[in-house]
């Protein structure tokens, strides 16, 4: 009987230190999981700011400007223009 | 036997003299008592902090550990049809610090942070001298300044994430987007009739955080923050781009004081560009006037002048009233109904239908007007959304002055058959002429893509009378016509030029609105643009000359951007091209 018991308090104890150590496992991949998703925001954050940065170098006043002035591009005249039709804008669907 | 018995040399243990002793009963159980009373004590206070005053106590150890948290929702994003952006939230600082604190800073440590925050010591020391637990010492502030301020470590100052709203295109999608205030709360435009769908709501979670402030655990419930939704206007930011460069142009060509175009695609009646002049730098609006903000467009409401026209001629053909090429006599130029006397700009004969609005001749337009009663044409009007606000959920949309038919004179109605006596809106003014361009169907407009079917529209006019009122249209925007120079290289357009005198004081004038509302291409429409500018003062004042130029220019460039096939030979118009935009 005591040795059953032993025993059994052996298990309890084995089972006790589990719960602790599988407990801070959780913990530390917890904080692991905490940290890669505040990277994936701040990684969020940068795509927007750079999505900003991008449209804000790419407006169509500065393209204008960058063209006519240091590129000296010219807008064709009519004839020398080809339209490529888009088969949606040919005809009105009704 | 003898028995030697071990002399005594003491007592055996149960005869002890001690335990002889006859001790009073009562101590053992007196200390058996004491000690069960301090043990029922011990219960009991176990009791009473396990059970009876857990909540508190359950609480106050939370509090030690337990942490709810925020997570920030960012507000949603404008953009145009293509996905540009329009408008964009990005995380910037707020400096806020505690006053008592905060005065603890050496000298040398509020000129470094005043210097950081670009701002005087004298405003930093203002702002700290409150009274206050918390005061904000700026707000909006970057990122990288915010490291910097973190790093320095300055007492009683702390910071905090916000969002602030960008606008790429700046000043010119500025009166379509509109901007919001500083809390995420849109005050003008798409920003303020969008606010519900476009505002986030934050989240929270329930954590456990260490003693490094790290979190360690997610306890109960957490609510997912909610991103604002992101806003897909109709807008094309090229086509936008155009309006708004040769808007501008025209504008300081003609010394004018305002002008609005407005680009809207026939085939659903989406709007793809709507641009003002003067206008504002959403992204700095520290010296704002109300001019700059007016969304003219859609708040101001105009006497339009000529444009009306083809809406009473396209009456009078649809009733069977008069034909294409009925004789109508407009000389000499005048027609006196009543107490009044109307004239022609310019004195002609006896001309068509057709060329009463390619010549725009008020007396001609009045001759055919009058052959209705007030009724069929304030029904007229009213279909056509006149005097309606055009119920886009945009803040401020104007319905414009069309008066009860009840009290109109004869010489009112004439009046009103040209455009003058009756206000509306440019973007009312564009959306009338989807009737032309739709084959007699009048559109509703819409400021979001239309992903799905395009709406349906309601019938005005017949089909037969739309193509007939096109050509004429047509031949307005033709060399014999009062805009030849809104004519477009490459394609067919029509379109019908009005040049208003303004109302001021309830007398007209001598200051004009010159404006242009036309189809493109005549074959098969696909854009109505209007362009309306707001006193010309410089080189003439006649929506031909004014307006008509700017209509060719964003015609031109959008039927281009959208892939519109030519309808015309290029070699006809080849000779006054080469000066387009990009």
């Amino acid at each position: 009987m005591l040795r059953f018991n032993m025993i059994l308090l052996l298990i309890v104890v084995v089972c006790a230190l589990g719960v602790v150590t599988s407990q801070h496992r959780a913990r530390k991949l917890f904080q692991a999981v905490e940290a890669e998703q505040e990277r994936a925001r701040q990684l969020d954050i940068e795509y927007g700011q750079l999505q900003l940065e991008m449209s804000t170098w790419a407006n169509h006043p500065r393209i204008e400007k960058i063209a006519r002035e240091r590129l000296h591009m010219v807008a064709p005249d009519a004839l020398g223009r080809v339209v490529k039709a888009d088969p949606a804008a040919g005809r009105r669907g009704r | 036997m003898v028995v030697r018995r071990r002399p005594q040399r003491g007592h055996r243990f149960t005869e002890s003299p001690v335990l002889q002793l006859a001790l009073q009963g009562w101590r053992s159980r007196m200390v058996g008592l004491l000690l069960m009373g301090a043990f029922l004590a011990l219960v009991g206070r176990g009791f009473y902090l396990q059970v009876i005053n857990n909540d508190f106590l359950q609480q106050k150890g939370d509090s030690r550990y337990l942490r709810d948290i925020e997570i920030s929702a960012s507000r949603g994003k404008i953009v145009d049809r293509n996905g540009d952006m329009l408008a964009v939230s990005t995380p910037m600082k707020t400096i806020w610090a505690i006053p008592g604190d905060a005065r603890q800073m050496s000298g040398e440590q509020k000129r470094q942070l005043a210097g950081l925050l670009d701002m005087s010591v004298r405003e930093l020391d203002a702002r700290i001298a409150v009274e206050k637990t918390f005061t904000f010492i700026k707000r909006q502030v970057s990122p990288e300044v915010a490291d910097r301020i973190a790093a320095q470590k300055f007492p009683g100052v702390h910071q905090e994430k916000e969002y602030r709203r960008f606008y790429p295109t700046g000043d010119m999608t500025a009166h379509i987007v509109g901007f919001t205030g500083v809390d995420d709360k849109g005050l003008e435009g798409v920003e303020l009739a969008f606010q519900n769908s476009l505002l986030g709501r934050p989240g929270s979670r329930t954590v456990i955080r260490d003693r490094r402030g790290n979190i360690v655990e997610d306890v109960g419930a957490t609510r997912p923050p909610q991103d604002g939704k992101d806003v897909r206007l109709a807008l094309d930011s090229k086509i936008q781009y155009l309006a708004y460069s040769q808007l501008k142009e025209a504008v300081e060509k003609h010394n004018a004081k305002a002008g609005g175009a407005i680009v809207i695609d026939t085939r659903n009646g989406e709007i793809l560009a709507l641009a003002n002049w003067p206008t504002y730098n959403p992204n700095n609006r520290e010296k704002l006037s109300g001019a700059q903000l007016r969304n003219r467009a859609i708040t101001d409401t105009y006497e339009p002048g000529s444009v009306m026209k083809p809406f009473t001629a396209a009456l009078a053909l649809e009733r069977g009233k008069v034909r294409f090429d009925t004789v109508i006599n407009c000389a000499p130029g005048r027609m006196t109904i009543g107490p009044a006397t109307i004239s022609d700009a310019h004195p002609h004969g006896a001309l068509t239908v057709a060329q009463v609005i390619q010549k725009s001749s008020n007396v001609g337009t009045a001759k055919i007007a009058l052959g209705f009663s007030p009724k069929e044409m304030w029904d007229l009007f009213d279909s056509l959304g006149f005097g309606q606000a055009p119920n886009l959920g945009f803040p401020g949309e104007v319905s414009g002055r069309l008066r009860p038919w009840k009290n109109w004179r004869p010489i009112e109605q004439a009046t009103m058959s040209y455009g003058h006596g009756i206000a509306v809106s440019l973007i009312q003014m564009a959306r009338a002429y989807t009737v032309f361009a739709r084959d007699g169907e009048l559109m509703p407009l819409s400021l979001i893509k239309i992903d799905d079917a395009p709406p349906r529209g309601t019938p005005i006019f017949s089909p037969q009378t739309a193509r007939e009122l096109r050509a004429m249209l047509e031949m307005a925007a033709g060399p014999e016509g009062t805009a030849p120079k809104a004519r477009v290289p490459g394609y067919r357009v029509g379109g019908k030029t009005g040049t208003a005198y303004k109302v001021e004081g309830g007398v007209y004038a001598r200051k004009y609105v010159a404006s242009f509302v036309g189809i493109a291409p005549i074959s098969d429409p696909r854009l109505v643009v209007a362009v309306m500018i707001d006193e010309p003062t410089a080189g003439g004042h006649y929506g031909g000359d004014v307006a008509g130029p700017a209509f060719s220019q964003i015609t031109g460039g959008a039927l281009r951007t959208l892939g519109v096939p030519p309808d015309a030979p290029v070699q006809v118009a080849a000779a006054d091209s080469g000066k387009g935009k990009l």
